[in-house]
């Protein structure tokens, strides 16, 4: 498989607004460093086309950020996105149309005084991807795509379930014709019995392009269930970096880093019996303020002195398989000198 | 246990109803709700959005807001009628025999006061003892919810902590007075699954350890799965399908309970298809409330002509039942 999308490295940072204190302290002479959040940090990740790579981890670990950096809303601080090969242009409606997100929330990412039918023939418009006039065959044709009835293209969204709903913002975005999805939490907010309408028109729309167009996608949830359910790979994130990345069966089968261990033990499972918890213990640290060296030291129960002053470095441990771990490289008793 | 058997339980529900007056009609929020939990129990109540689970929880502590109203039913808290009391009686018991925790706890805590308090304020909102006494017992409390550090905490503002440990407070307060019932609505919804796993088990270790027992409204089968005694599964305002946590989920018989269970992806091999349900309002009659059939019917696999008469209930026995026609059969 060819490689489509290949992130070299790439970090995000935010400022924070500065809180008034600070920037009397500034104002009185006294330098501050500017508070940025480090939301994404040093990550590296490729994409062949047809694959379907799962990002999963915990609130505010910086999925959504490198979704956006994906599909060109926000750039990178440091680093690079290449899709096909090209940097991802930034900004607005020259945005490529190739890379599409679909956001968590169909409520609100869909516009309420658009019927169904502009909103999907929308983008193809203003790409010139078809004309006005021939925008109606393309909006029919998609919307039968994604398992909607043409004849609801007068409704407005709030017409819709929530699942029709978040089938229409994915019509919207395959009417572009894109290379690359980006699924950000695309069934979080659907009740589970609609949430398997949504996975199945993902995994038909997979199946559907595996020879033609070639659908490829980044799928991310929280939800390790879901992941499993529909990914080739999965990147485990934690505050910022990628810790651990492999093959769907060998990381739910056999997780190298502590984190991805403690995260599949900590999930309630259906029919795994009542009162059997493995909670991770500690709380999740504030992206404010990540710990140094390895970020899950003080909840990790392997942690040696070298994870508190030096980051491990996302290495392969088996193949296709690779975490960011001190325990499978060099261990995690001293600092390495060399 | 067989001491305890005598006593009433902890917190009962017989035939709530609560209705708001819609657009369309009368919306049947709580259509004829009944249920018992023990001491030490923790019932769980699922079911899809807009199947009357937050209904059912704020009619039992007469926080239906009107024009919203409780047309019918009893709630029993350790045999002792709580419903119709009016609301100063009611709010002598709110918050000290009977707790409530919501999904989100910024609902509950106030962001410009310390935590400490805001808890002793609700310590002395039943009790009358002294300032120092009361923030001894928040501390208290905070410690038996898992908190480390408890006495810095209180200091703290709401904002100050996180979305695990502030839902951590809000149980912790629901907890100071050992009420007879906590009912806890989605209170894991909004966390990340490695701090719901920590609270989950504190739950648990509460339920056994102090008696309280628990209502547990969520969506989510597999933290029902792992957390509770037993299961309701509402839908369109009824309790469809009732039983021991294990054996509904294990063998569902209702077949809306069936669709919920089957279409958790953990079930299915990696890229299967998952069994999916068909969206459809619960049939409406002429004054646009549904009508006496069931209200499955429109989305339900089973359904034939005599399904448009009310379901009877069916009994598979250890208090296992589902309001059917049509039941599925347990598999061999
Ligand atoms: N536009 C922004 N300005 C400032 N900080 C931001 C911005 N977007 C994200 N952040 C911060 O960056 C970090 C990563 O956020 P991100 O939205 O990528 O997390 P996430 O993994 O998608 O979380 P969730 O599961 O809650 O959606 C968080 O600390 C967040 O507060
Ligand atoms: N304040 C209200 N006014 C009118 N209808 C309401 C109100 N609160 C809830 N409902 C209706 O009652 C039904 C049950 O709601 P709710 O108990 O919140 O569902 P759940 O908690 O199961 O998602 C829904 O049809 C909802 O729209
Ligand atoms: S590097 Fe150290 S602290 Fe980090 S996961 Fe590995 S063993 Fe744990
Ligand atoms: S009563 Fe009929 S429609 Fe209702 S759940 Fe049973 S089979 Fe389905
Ligand atoms: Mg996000
Ligand atoms: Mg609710």
């Amino acid at each position: 498989m060819s490689e489509l999308l290949r992130i070299e490295r790439a970090s995000k940072r935010f400022r924070q607004p500065v809180p008034l204190g600070d920037r009397l302290a500034a104002w009185l002479g006294r330098p501050r460093p500017p508070r940025a959040v480090q939301a994404v940090t040093d990550v590296s990740l490729t994409v062949a086309r047809g694959e379907v790579v799962g990002l999963v981890g915990e609130s505010g670990c910086g999925k959504s950020t490198l979704g956006r950096m994906v599909a060109g809303i926000y750039t990178p601080s440091e680093g690079a996105v290449l899709f096909e090969g090209a940097p991802v242009m930034p900004g607005g409606h020259k945005r490529s149309p190739r890379v599409q997100m679909i956001h968590q929330d169909p409520f609100a990412s869909l516009d309420p005084r658009m019927k169904v039918g502009e909103t999907v023939a929308e983008g193809p418009v203003a790409h010139g991807i078809v004309s006005r006039a021939g925008a109606d065959a393309l909006v029919a044709e998609t919307l039968r795509r994604v398992g909607l009835d043409p004849a609801l293209r007068n409704r407005y969204p709030h017409q819709f379930s929530g699942g029709q709903r978040q089938r229409v913002a994915i019509a919207r975005a395959l009417a572009l014709n894109p290379a690359l999805l980006v699924l950000d939490e695309p069934v979080a907010s659907l009740d589970v019995s609609i949430q398997a309408q949504v996975l199945n028109l993902f995994m038909d729309l997979r199946e559907a392009a595996a020879g033609g167009s070639g659908l490829t996608s980044l799928f991310i949830s929280h939800d390790l269930g879901v992941v499993r359910h529909v990914s080739d790979r999965v990147a485990i994130m934690y505050l910022g970096r990628i810790v651990e990345l492999a093959p769907t069966r060998t990381l739910y089968a056999a997780p190298a880093h502590p984190y991805t261990r403690a995260l599949l033990d900590s999930v309630p499972r259906l029919g795994q019996g009542r009162g059997v918890f493995h909670p991770i213990a500690g709380e999740l640290p504030s992206p404010l303020a990540p710990p140094p060296g390895c970020h899950f030291h003080p909840r990790c129960p392997h942690a040696g002195p070298r994870c508190r002053v030096e980051a491990p470095a996302l290495l392969p441990v088996a193949p296709g398989q690779s975490a960011a771990c001190h325990l499978h490289h060099g261990g995690t008793a001293a600092a390495a000198t060399a | 246990m067989s001491t305890l058997k005598e006593a009433p339980p902890a917190l009962e529900v017989r035939g709530l109803r609560t209705q708001f007056p819609g657009r369309q009609g009368l919306v049947r929020a709580v259509d004829g709700v009944s249920f018992a939990i023990r001491r030490g129990e923790i019932l769980g109540l699922v079911g899809e959005s807009g199947s009357g689970k937050s209904v059912t929880g704020f009619s039992i502590l007469g926080l239906v807001e009107p024009p919203g109203k409780v047309v019918a039913g009893e709630v029993l808290l350790a045999g002792r009628r709580i419903s119709g009391l009016d609301g100063a009686a009611m709010r002598r018991i709110r918050g000290a025999e009977v707790a409530m925790v919501f999904q989100d706890p910024l609902m509950t805590l106030n962001p410009v006061l310390r935590i400490g308090t805001q808890m002793a304020a609700a310590v002395r909102a039943h009790d009358r003892v002294s300032r120092a006494a009361a923030w001894d017992r928040a501390e208290q409390a905070l410690t038996t919810v898992g908190i480390p550090s408890p006495r810095a905490r209180l200091d703290a503002y709401p904002h100050q902590l996180s979305g695990g440990m502030r839902q951590r407070v809000a149980i912790a307060t629901a907890l100071l007075h050992r009420p007879k019932a906590i009912i806890a609505d989605e209170p894991t919804t909004a966390l990340d699954v490695s701090i719901q796993g920590q609270i989950l088990a504190e739950v648990r270790r509460l339920a056994d350890e102090t008696g309280t027992a628990f209502l547990w409204i969520t969506h989510d089968l597999a933290v029902v799965s792992s957390l509770a005694d037993a299961l309701c599964v509402m839908y369109a305002g009824r309790v469809v399908e009732r039983g021991p946590a294990d054996a509904v989920i294990a063998a569902p018989r209702h077949p809306y309970t069936v669709a919920l269970v089957g279409s958790v992806p953990s079930g299915h091999a990696p890229g299967a298809r998952l069994p999916q349900l068909a969206a459809g309002l619960p049939p409406r009659g002429a004054d646009g409330a549904p009508d006496s059939g069931c209200p499955f019917r429109t989305r339900c696999p089973r359904a034939t002509e005599v399904c448009a008469a009310p379901p009877p209930e069916r009994d598979f026995g250890a208090g296992h039942t589902a309001l059917c026609h049509h039941p599925v059969e347990a598999a061999a």
